[in-house]
């Protein structure tokens, strides 16, 4: 517990610093940062301070490290897997409020934005110049670029236009000592080793993103979606395959299975075709020419793959609608459940039927129903575990039902998160996916940027520990982790 | 798969064992075709073209998982048997060329501004540090957050932070046809137009100006190209295939004379600069080659004022009055220490390709 006096000074320090009206510090304005959208953890923090310049982010940093009080960077507050989860005896530090678009550069066809930016909002600043951003992840509403940049999110268009980390050109990161350094730079790479490339994803760890320059892309001359329907899992499976195999990149390809389409049409009325064991949505954009030739294409392997059902929107409204479903997935399921959580691992796309059936026997043996969606054209599965959490244990047989999911993933050679970040939630599971030389490696890359460890401890990388306690119950590829760990 | 398969791991690792514990430089080889891309080679070589084949390659995962000393020739090779390709069009500076030293240089094509970076293809890798361990980041899937993303920094590091082993790679499909146009201009009127054409959503994928004349390739199906050319002035080139690779591989006249040769990078939108010398511009103006004997300070500091950096690529020995110069850009004071600090953790006795990046001080 930090004692009564110190929080008293350390909140006269800042006033110090900050402008009127950005510390926070009574019960009632600590509740809305108790968690992030990651719910089922909560924390209330010490204080949060809402800055609205750089020069003040690197005084408070400095205080921090005086009182050796933990920071935890907050943008929206959107991030599924608790990355801006308070610590009782933190300091959040809040980006709200540096929320300006600083520029935008229509000639390089780049936008200089505040960590504060809402992700579509910057789409929306650069439409009028026929450009958009395109890392897309459905909270984009709302979301902000720097929680983006420190999760490096995806999105529904990974496959051909990348994640956060393929879109970012520099940043402008303050440290913990309160330096402020540049990562990346105006052209397309920058001279050394590129710490851009490590920095993005980093979920808070390293440093405090302060500004960020995106690279914008010029919007597709053209867009259709298809929407296909089939009578098994390993069907769709297979045309997912063949389209990627016959050379075509979508820039979204979509599955939901069963029970997650028909709790979406329930809700929105997207026209899915309810006996469907899983659709598709594969969404096609570019020249002209060449979306009316690949949307033939792709027709043709959908029904040579056995779709018993193939529509082509007819129009733009149509399109919408097919999306409208897909994106109405998550809150459908808050409908027909009180809770539910989300998983994101990711598995190479030919182990989806096999997944499947596990997370099926699963399903079974915690009694829990699940909806999975499925960002098929990359591999980024998200099952949907429905539970109440007002019946005693069912939360626990969530997570236990998650984590066994997760570790499926990994087993099949792919991974624990594909999108969302670890955060609190997948610390354990980070044992799974990583050997004790690789998690010291990243113990020794955390400790090159924040020597004093106050930048979202505990959070990312699991402690050697930790893994080492869990070890018992683990085999790494085969291997017994920490063989020179004594075991009792 | 007719490339030859062995993993020659343990030879690998008992030798950097070996030179760890007697604090030997060693300098890692690959297909020894870049030894001018260093500021100096040190150590007893370690060569990794025993430890080659391809160990997955799943077309429709769009991904490979290859050992670093396979040739690229070969990995490229298989790739064409499936219509797929290296999206970031490594450039090739002789035959024994192999995918380790592509990934290790960061080196990428003309393709670079329109598909993205060798980093941006590298889904993770099996390395081995400076002391002897065998360690695996990233993976094969194409989304991946778990853990810093440390595979990708392997691009470019030049083997100073790990003995590359394995490396698995997104591909890509290779476009059914490739069409380029050209046009005569002046430099500026180059960077305008090819900026101007990257703003518009065309099937781009080069855009360069050899000095006279502004080429642009596009990429895509014979259906899906049809009629582009009436909405792109210029007459078609010939032979292009040829004129794209003689620009990667730098076996065009241009890169054939006894001149430093400088590689600037700044924002493509850059105005042409006033440096005197030669230029030629690729990736639509944010990868410019400037042949200059104008000193590295002066031509470093034209660079610096527009936000960009400049790598002396070739001709160290051509400079006048014998400057001594770090082939690369210098790094601000802060990134020079973040620089230093991330060698020590990979490599804590600087035993791999010491000083081939930055000289003992990162400077």
């Amino acid at each position: 517990m930090v004692k009564q006096a110190t929080v008293k000074e350390l909140k006269r320090q800042f006033a110090g610093v900050l402008p009127q009206n950005s510390i926070l510090a009574s019960p009632e304005e600590l509740k809305p940062y108790e968690c992030d959208g990651l719910s089922a953890y909560t924390q209330v923090p010490l204080m949060v301070v809402i800055p609205d310049s750089i020069e003040q982010i690197q005084q408070i940093l400095k205080i921090c490290v005086q009182f050796d009080v933990p920071v935890v960077a907050r943008g929206a507050g959107t991030g599924l897997s608790g990355g801006a989860l308070p610590l009782a005896n933190s300091v959040v530090l809040s980006l709200a409020r540096l929320s300006q678009i600083l520029e935008v550069d229509a000639i390089n066809r780049t936008a200089r934005v505040q960590p504060g930016v809402r992700n579509l909002a910057i789409s929306e600043a650069v439409a009028s110049l026929g450009l958009f951003y395109a890392p897309d992840p459905s909270s984009q509403i709302a979301c902000t670029i720097g929680g983006n940049v420190a999760e490096n999110s995806g999105g529904v268009h990974c496959l051909k236009y990348g994640l956060t980390v393929h879109n970012i050109l520099e940043i402008k990161v303050v440290t913990i000592d309160g330096e402020l350094i540049t990562l990346g730079g105006s052209g397309l790479d920058a001279p050394g080793y590129d710490l851009l490339a490590l920095f993005i994803g980093s979920e808070g760890l390293l440093g405090i993103i302060v500004e960020v320059v995106v690279k914008l892309l010029p919007k597709p001359e053209a867009t259709t979606v298809i929407l296909s329907a089939f009578d098994s899992v390993e069907k769709a499976g297979f045309v997912v395959a063949e389209i990627i195999k016959q050379g075509v990149i979508p820039a979204g390809l979509e599955m939901m299975d069963k029970f997650a389409l028909r709790a979406a049409e329930e809700f929105v009325h997207a026209g899915y075709p309810l006996n469907a064991a899983a659709i598709l949505l594969c969404e096609l954009d570019g020249i002209k020419t060449e979306v009316t030739e690949q949307a033939e294409q792709v027709k043709e392997i959908m029904s040579t793959g056995g779709a018993f059902e193939v529509r082509l929107a007819e129009d733009e409204a149509q399109r919408e609608l097919f999306w409208k479903g897909r994106k109405a997935a998550f809150p459908a399921m808050g409908r027909i459940s009180p809770d539910y959580y989300c998983m994101d691992g990711t598995i190479p796309r030919k182990c989806l039927p096999e997944v499947l059936a596990k997370i099926a026997t699963f399903s079974e043996k915690y009694g829990l129903a699940v909806a999975n969606v499925f960002h098929a054209g990359d591999g980024n599965l998200h099952p949907l575990i429905l539970y109440d959490a007002n019946k005693s244990g069912e939360l626990e047989n969530a997570e236990k039902f998650g984590a066994e999911i997760l570790e499926l993933c990994v087993s099949v050679g792919g991974t624990i998160t594909g999108e969302h970040g670890v955060g609190v939630e997948k610390l354990d599971q980070m044992c799974s996916q990583f050997a004790q030389d690789e998690l010291s490696i990243f113990h020794q890359i955390k400790s090159a940027f924040d020597p004093s460890g106050l930048l979202n401890p505990g959070k990312a990388v699991p402690s050697l520990h930790r893994c080492a306690e869990l070890g018992a119950m683990h085999v790494h590829k085969g291997k017994l982790p920490f063989p020179e760990l004594e075991r009792f | 798969m007719n490339t030859d398969n062995k993993d020659d791991l343990e030879d690998l690792r008992s030798r950097v064992v070996k030179a760890h514990d007697s604090h030997t430089p060693l300098r890692i080889v690959g297909g020894d075709t870049k030894q001018f891309y260093a500021n100096e080679l040190v150590g007893e070589p370690l060569y990794t073209k025993k430890h080659c084949g391809i160990i997955t390659y799943e077309p429709s995962e769009l991904v490979m998982t290859v050992r670093s000393g396979t040739p690229l020739s070969a990995v490229q090779k298989t790739l064409a048997t499936q219509g797929q390709m290296l999206p970031f069009e490594p450039p090739v500076f002789g035959d024994g060329s192999t995918i380790g030293g592509v990934i290790a240089s960061g080196l990428s094509g003309p393709r670079r501004p329109f598909t993205g970076s060798v980093r941006d293809y590298v889904l993770g890798c099996k390395i081995l540090t400076g002391n002897g361990k065998v360690l695996e980041f990233g993976g094969q899937v194409i989304k991946n957050v778990a853990g810093y993303d440390v595979s990708r920094i392997m691009a470019g590091a030049m083997g100073t932070l790990g003995v590359l082993l394995e490396i698995s790679i997104k591909v890509l499909p290779k476009p059914d046809i490739e069409i380029s146009v050209y046009m005569p201009l002046t430099a500026q009127e180059a960077l305008d137009v090819m900026n101007a054409r990257m703003a518009k959503p065309l099937p781009l994928s080069a855009a360069c100006y050899d000095g006279e004349t502004m080429y642009l390739r596009l990429s895509g199906t014979e259906f899906g190209l049809s009629g582009i050319e009436r909405k792109i002035a210029g007459d078609r080139l010939d032979h292009s295939e040829l004129f794209w690779q003689e620009l990667n591989n730098q076996q065009h006249f241009f890169f054939r004379e006894d001149v430093p040769l400088w590689r600037l990078s700044l924002a493509s939108g850059v105005l042409h600069l006033g440096l005197p010398g030669q230029w030629f511009l690729d990736w639509g103006g944010a990868q410019r080659w400037l042949k200059t004997f104008e000193s590295a300070d002066n031509v470093r500091d034209a660079v610096t004022a527009e936000g960009g950096h400049a790598t002396l690529f070739r001709g160290k020995e051509l400079l006048n009055n014998n400057e001594v110069v770090n082939m690369f850009h210098p790094l601000p004071v802060g990134l020079g220490r973040l620089t230093r600090t991330i060698k020590t953790i990979f490599d804590p006795h600087n035993i791999l390709n010491r000083h081939r990046i930055y000289g003992q001080n990162a400077d």
